[in-house]
């Protein structure tokens, strides 16, 4: 998965978690930990499970500070995948 | 005696969602105008069968994430509380939050959950990594009164009381209780079933030969015919702004009616067939500590539910208590919205409060043939009555493993 693709799908996985929230312009660099209570964050690691069969460790959880953190995080282990 | 202003509970708000109507206005218009709110209805598993169902506005009080989040009981529920808290005009913003109580019936509350988790793993080879951390929150015995106080920031206490099918009216009896005991100022309090989301207990009822079935779905909730053949299953919540006499006077509130009397008992003698005995024991009790006799209750609302022994039974309990009682009525809401569960004493209740108001009584649909054993003086069959008197009225709700709760509901003058 390219960054564009995997940024498209963390974005559709938090966008069904909060709802409420407008995250098309979400800045990439912006802390996610600030819009997601604890819970949300567990869905987002449960859904990256359910979807894309990525496991994401706790001590891990660190790496899902931002979009882009994220994707840096994620991108080798979609590929892999 | 006397009891003094203090002493005194009265319902002052009424937030419903019912079948046949998501306001007490347009539900006691459905009643009155024999609208059932019964229809085809398809279960995971199950498959086709009939249920009464709500559509309600959950997105009017709730974020998409909480829905999301929470439980349909805890929706109901907190439908239910705004609705009501309107309706008595109470900002709970300009007042205390910490003295303002949730006090929530229920049948069942969980299984929902459960079997949406079994169903979701059921994709993954049933592998337990893929269960929801939301299943315990979900799941957790106080969840749609928590939910409640989550939604409206209320510190009081908040719990909901397991009773089976009299849950809804010991709702009701709890909040009074509450207050009397002056733990709050303010009760919300009353019952919610989520009941039709779980496939088990259609499949339960159905293997106990006592789940409706009938080929037109507004017809198949039929207490006291002699074609019943059992339960519709039906969600809905009722929720009543409670307080005391005192307090509701204070401020100038519209004053449904007064909770004068209660009783709640246990049969002790089987899981599922209720015990005549025990009932009108119960039925007694209520009406002597609203200090009536049976005489001065001029419309009772049946629990009957339309499976052909609990019927019967009911009606047994009650001709032992109003034996000569002329202007005593009885009436059915199931037979309109299906069994609501944990809801259904407080919803059904709610349909007949305005009765004092305009002396209609709502009658029961559904009886073609009356069942001799199911016979009453007085029973309201077709089309709904204006009665000459009603100062009181008595609402029945009986439960699985024996659980029986009556309240006994005076006009206020």
């Amino acid at each position: 998965m390219t960054r564009e693709e995997i940024s498209m799908a963390l974005v559709e996985i938090i966008s069904d978690i909060v709802p409420d929230e407008d995250w098309a312009s979400f800045d990439a660099e912006e802390s996610l930990r600030g819009k997601l209570e604890s819970m949300d964050f567990l869905d987002v690691v449960m859904e990256l499970r359910k979807q894309y069969g990525v496991e994401v460790p706790e001590a891990d959880y660190g790496a899902l500070e931002t979009l882009k953190s994220s994707i840096d995080y994620l991108q080798p282990k979609l590929n892999k995948a | 005696m006397n009891k003094s202003e203090r002493e005194r509970i009265v319902i002052t708000g009424i937030g419903l969602t019912a079948p046949n109507g998501n306001n007490l206005a347009e539900y006691r218009a459905n009643l009155l105008a024999s609208v059932s709110g019964v229809k085809s209805y398809s279960v995971r598993y199950f498959g086709d069968t009939v249920a009464g169902l709500c559509d309600f506005d959950a997105l009017r009080y709730q974020s998409r994430k909480a829905r999301r989040i929470g439980t349909r009981a805890g929706s109901i529920a907190i439908y239910c509380v705004h609705e009501a808290l309107a309706d008595a005009k109470i900002e709970l913003e300009a007042m205390d939050k910490s003295r303002c109580g949730v006090f929530i019936g229920i049948t069942e509350h969980g299984n929902v959950e459960t079997e949406n988790e079994i169903y979701e793993i059921s994709r993954f080879d049933y592998q337990t990594k893929y269960w929801s951390h939301h299943h315990n929150p979900r799941t957790v015995a106080n969840n749609p009164a928590g939910e409640v106080t989550i939604s409206l920031g209320i510190t009081g206490p908040h719990y909901t009381l397991g009773a089976a099918c009299a849950a809804g009216n010991l709702g009701l009896v709890n909040g009074a209780q509450q207050l009397l005991l002056g733990e709050v100022d303010l009760a919300l309090a009353g019952g919610v079933s989520e009941s039709t989301g779980t496939f088990g207990i259609f499949a339960a009822f159905n293997s106990q030969n006592a789940l409706a079935k009938h080929e037109v779905p507004e017809q198949a909730s039929r207490p006291f015919d002699a074609a019943r053949n059992g339960i519709v299953v039906s969600e809905g919540g009722a929720i009543y702004v409670l307080e005391r006499l005192d307090r509701a006077l204070e401020r100038g509130a519209h004053i449904y009616a007064e909770l004068a009397g209660w009783a709640y008992n246990s049969d002790a003698t089987d899981t599922v067939l209720p015990n005549s005995q025990r009932q009108s024991q119960c039925m007694r009790m209520a009406i002597q500590r609203a200090g009536l006799q049976p005489q001065d209750i001029h419309l009772v609302n049946t629990h009957a539910t339309g499976t052909p022994a609990g019927d019967a039974r009911e009606c047994e309990a009650l001709r032992q208590v109003f034996d000569n009682c002329p202007d005593t009525y009885y009436t059915n809401t199931k037979s309109f919205i299906g069994h609501c569960m944990g809801a259904a004493g407080a919803l059904e209740l709610a349909g007949n409060l305005p009765s004092f108001d305009d002396k209609l009584a709502h009658h029961t649909i559904n009886v073609d043939k009356l069942d001799p054993a199911c016979q009453l003086p007085n029973l309201l069959l077709h089309k709904p009555k204006k009665l000459d008197k009603l100062d009181a009225m008595l609402n029945n709700s009986f439960g699985m493993l024996g659980i029986n709760c009556v309240t006994v509901l005076k006009r206020h003058i």
